[in-house]
């Protein structure tokens, strides 16, 4: 089976569980367990919510998403346009946050990278970050 | 997301319904944090039998009560996690310093 989704949201927090909602609605196609459903919507929501804390931290911007099936496989690409990440792998260790100012527990990659087979983190200062995870469904 | 806040002696219980993340997160803390100031909160214990959802804004939440109610010399506890709500908690290393259960 191959099919895909677009979506295309302001950066308002708003949108995250909408985001969260539409990924998980396109997944359904996969027959996926309620465990699979749970992992996908949170590493979705720590995508999204970062381009928008960090990546725009609360100023406009435009979030993107992706989805696509293959076969078994579901791929989710997020993709922002904000201020990028200097050191991706320093910024991807568990604990590492740059705005403990706002409560925030360093702990977005790690649940992205445990919740999900494959995350990749590209990401270039000035233009912007893309996060691309997979997830095989059924095992 | 919707927070029902009751008193028993120093201890307050905090029954969440709905979704925790980055959106609803602020809400969640000043209820909690009003509530802990007004009357003299020594312990937490925060419902978690509706909560349908939760990410790592709400490991923030958690852990930044957490620390004031360690400040007091009280306890915080986590009771009626949800399946989809241990994962996170697991991850986060809450479920060491904290009483939480099902
Ligand atoms: N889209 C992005 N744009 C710019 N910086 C980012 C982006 N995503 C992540 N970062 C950087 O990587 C760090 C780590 O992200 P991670 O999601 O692991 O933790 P956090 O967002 O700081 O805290 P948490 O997700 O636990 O609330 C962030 O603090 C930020 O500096
Ligand atoms: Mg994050």
């Amino acid at each position: 089976m191959e099919n895909y989704m677009k979506l295309e949201v302001p950066a308002k927090s708003c949108n995250e569980s909408f985001v969260r909602a539409a990924v998980a609605a396109f997944s359904v196609q996969l027959d996926l367990s309620i465990e699979e459903m749970c992992d996908i919507k949170t590493a979705v929501s720590e995508a999204v919510t970062n381009s928008i804390v960090h990546g725009y931290a609360n100023m406009k911007g435009i979030v993107k998403i992706t989805c696509k099936v293959i076969d078994s496989v579901l791929e989710i690409e997020i993709a922002d346009y904000g201020v990028g990440i200097e050191d991706v792998s320093q910024a991807m260790q568990p604990l590492f946050t740059s705005g403990p100012e706002g409560e925030r527990s360093g702990m977005g990659f790690t649940v992205m990278q445990t919740f999900m087979d494959e995350l990749l983190v590209k990401s270039k200062p000035g233009e912007g970050t893309v996060v691309t995870m997979k997830k095989r469904i059924g095992g | 997301m919707d927070i029902n806040l009751e008193t028993i002696g120093t201890t307050l219980v905090a029954k969440l319904s709905g979704e925790i993340d980055h959106h609803t997160a602020p809400h969640i803390r000043d209820a909690i944090d009003r509530e802990m100031n007004i009357r003299n909160i020594v312990n937490l214990v925060l419902d978690f039998d509706n909560v349908t959802f939760m990410d790592s804004s709400g490991i923030g939440v958690i852990a930044g009560r957490y620390k004031e109610i360690q400040a007091r010399g009280g306890k915080v506890m986590i009771i009626r996690v949800k399946p989809q709500v241990d994962k996170i908690l697991e991850i986060s290393g809450l479920k060491t310093i904290l009483d939480c259960s099902h």
